[in-house]
């Protein structure tokens, strides 16, 4: 790891002036997944900006009926609340899929939107990566794709985002509240907070340089049955080859969203407005335009299957 | 091969000079060097202070150090163990203000004020944690590394059962959660034995969650 120098912030204007102000300075919350890359100097701060002390770490109500998320929430609290859990299942569920005990107990709802791919080439620094070296090829176009994008992907990163938390608030229709550093504050649609790869990998939100999140807010609860459902190599502590957060109503309409296959949690708001005639059309919508190599076009039968299972599920 | 004792060395010079000597770099390497070095930045010392095992301790850490490294290279408290360093074992899992963490995924530094319990303050070897004295009785170890990480995460998992926190495999989220081996198994799957004891392990924790420990 390279030396960095510490301090704690002491307001979210002042973290975020701060981080602006220095190109080779970064945020710490949680640490789990900036500390694992410091280690491999993917990430190399020379100055760490350490915002745990920001008492953003309240869930409370809102006026509008729904819920506000401290960016500093711990994802096992999150997941537990008791609002959450009778409300919005769906991200309980979603964020208890993800990670191992100990990771959930550290790490916070705004570090989980910001997590950076687990792509192996991307992990390996002995291969070009267009994330890590912006321009120096990707190598995991050609390369072993068995766990990477079949949706939205481009000619210059293949990766997938790794949340599941993020699929979940997808569906949900949260929106990130930010403050930038000159104190502006600003609402981001999770719609439109990850972006997909295009020729800028290494852009991977829509956050400008020292803009911090404050919270995530989640519209009044919407009802229906909610499940987030992962496929992946081993029954728990993996990542999803593909997963399916879901939230259906009684008459067969609802809303879907996939993790594990883009650059992005996938959701296309006209393909689920085919749900009511059956899970298969939606998911061919959903899945539409995808682009697969002979190792990961599995990922679109798991996709419609696991589709077609949470509706089943839902309906019955 | 002076030029090698050069600590300003930088990655893409390392290469050459491994190619010079014969080494036969893989296609492509060359160009996944790191463009831009990151600025250099001279060790930074932080004091830092926290409780250990009930004991105050304040120490005077360069900012990288872990919280596994302080507590096994500077407090010499060796019972937690480094196996992957990056989270992915739970070898080095330890209680933080009652919850159960990956204690090589977070700095020294970010603990002011915090109450760290690692397994040599669970029990004594005269008198053993019940899941200690448990993990004895069941064998649940055999080479012995991950049990430490093991027994504390075994611990706050059973706090975690009795504070009501769900899990992945918890059916109802609605219902008051309760002790099951699959419950036990799910929460577990962040501390990995390569030994296989987890047969054992959950003999052992599941006696103590059901009060016949």
């Amino acid at each position: 790891m390279r030396a960095f120098s510490y301090e704690r912030a002491k307001s979210p204007r002042e973290a975020a002036a701060a981080v602006a102000a220095d190109p080779t300075a970064r945020f710490i919350a949680g640490g789990t997944n900036l500390l694992d890359l410091m280690k491999l100097e993917i990430e190399t701060p020379a100055r760490l900006v350490d915002v745990n002390g920001l008492k953003l770490d309240e869930i409370t109500p809102t006026k509008g009926g729904g819920l506000r998320i401290g960016a500093l929430v711990r994802n096992t609290d999150l997941a537990a609340d008791k609002r959450v859990r009778k409300d919005y299942g769906v991200l309980s569920r979603a964020l208890l899929a993800g990670a191992s005990g100990q990771l959930r107990n550290k790490a916070t709802t705004a570090g989980n939107l910001l997590q950076r791919t687990r792509c192996p080439y991307f992990y390996d620094t002995n291969m070009p990566c267009n994330k890590r070296t912006p321009g120096a090829g990707c190598s995991a176009i050609g390369g072993f794709t068995r766990s990477l994008a079949v949706l939205g992907a481009s000619e210059a990163c293949i990766a997938t985002h790794p949340s599941d938390m993020a699929v979940a608030l997808r569906v949900l229709d949260a929106t990130v509240e930010t403050v930038t550093p000159d104190g502006t504050e600003r609402s981001i649609p999770i719609a439109d907070f990850h972006r997909l790869p295009g020729d800028t990998p290494q852009v991977e939100t829509a956050l400008a340089r020292g803009e911090l999140i404050t919270s995530v807010t989640l519209p009044k609860p919407i009802g229906g049955v909610h499940a987030y459902r992962k496929v992946r190599d081993r029954a728990s502590y993996a990542f999803a080859l593909v997963s399916v957060a879901s939230v259906i109503h009684k008459d067969g309409s609802g809303r879907i969203a996939l993790g594990g296959v883009a650059h992005k949690p996938w959701r296309v708001e006209a393909a689920e407005s085919l749900l009511p005639r059956g899970a298969k059309a939606a998911s061919e919508g959903l899945l539409a335009g995808a682009r697969t190599t002979s190792q990961n076009a599995f990922k679109l039968t798991l996709a419609q299957r696991a589709i077609g299972a949470a509706v089943a599920e839902a309906r019955a | 091969m002076a030029i090698l004792d050069d600590l300003q060395l930088s990655r893409r010079e390392v290469m050459a000079t491994g190619a010079a000597v014969g080494v036969v770099a893989a296609p492509g390497l060359a160009e996944a060097a790191p463009a831009e070095p990151a600025p250099s930045v001279m060790p930074t010392l932080m004091k830092v202070s926290f409780t250990v095992n009930g004991q105050r301790q304040s120490l005077e850490l360069d900012t990288r150090t872990t919280l596994l490294d302080a507590l096994r290279e500077h407090l010499k408290l060796t019972g937690s163990k480094k196996g992957c360093d990056h989270g992915q074992c739970g070898a080095c899992t330890v209680i933080v203000d009652g919850r159960r963490i990956n204690s090589c995924l977070s700095l020294a530094v970010m603990h002011e004020g915090d109450a760290i319990t690692t397994i040599e303050g669970l029990g004594t070897p005269e008198k053993l944690h019940p899941v200690q004295a448990a993990f004895v009785r069941h064998d649940g170890y055999q080479c012995g590394y991950c049990t430490p990480g093991q027994i504390c995460s075994a611990k706050a998992v059973l706090d975690e059962i009795k504070a009501g926190v769900p899990s992945h495999v918890t059916a109802d989220l609605n219902a008051k959660v309760q002790f099951s081996e699959d419950e036990l198994r799910e929460r577990m799957s962040g501390n990995i034995c390569r030994c296989g004891a987890y047969s054992n392990i959950v003999a052992a924790v599941a006696e103590v969650a059901e009060g016949k420990a």
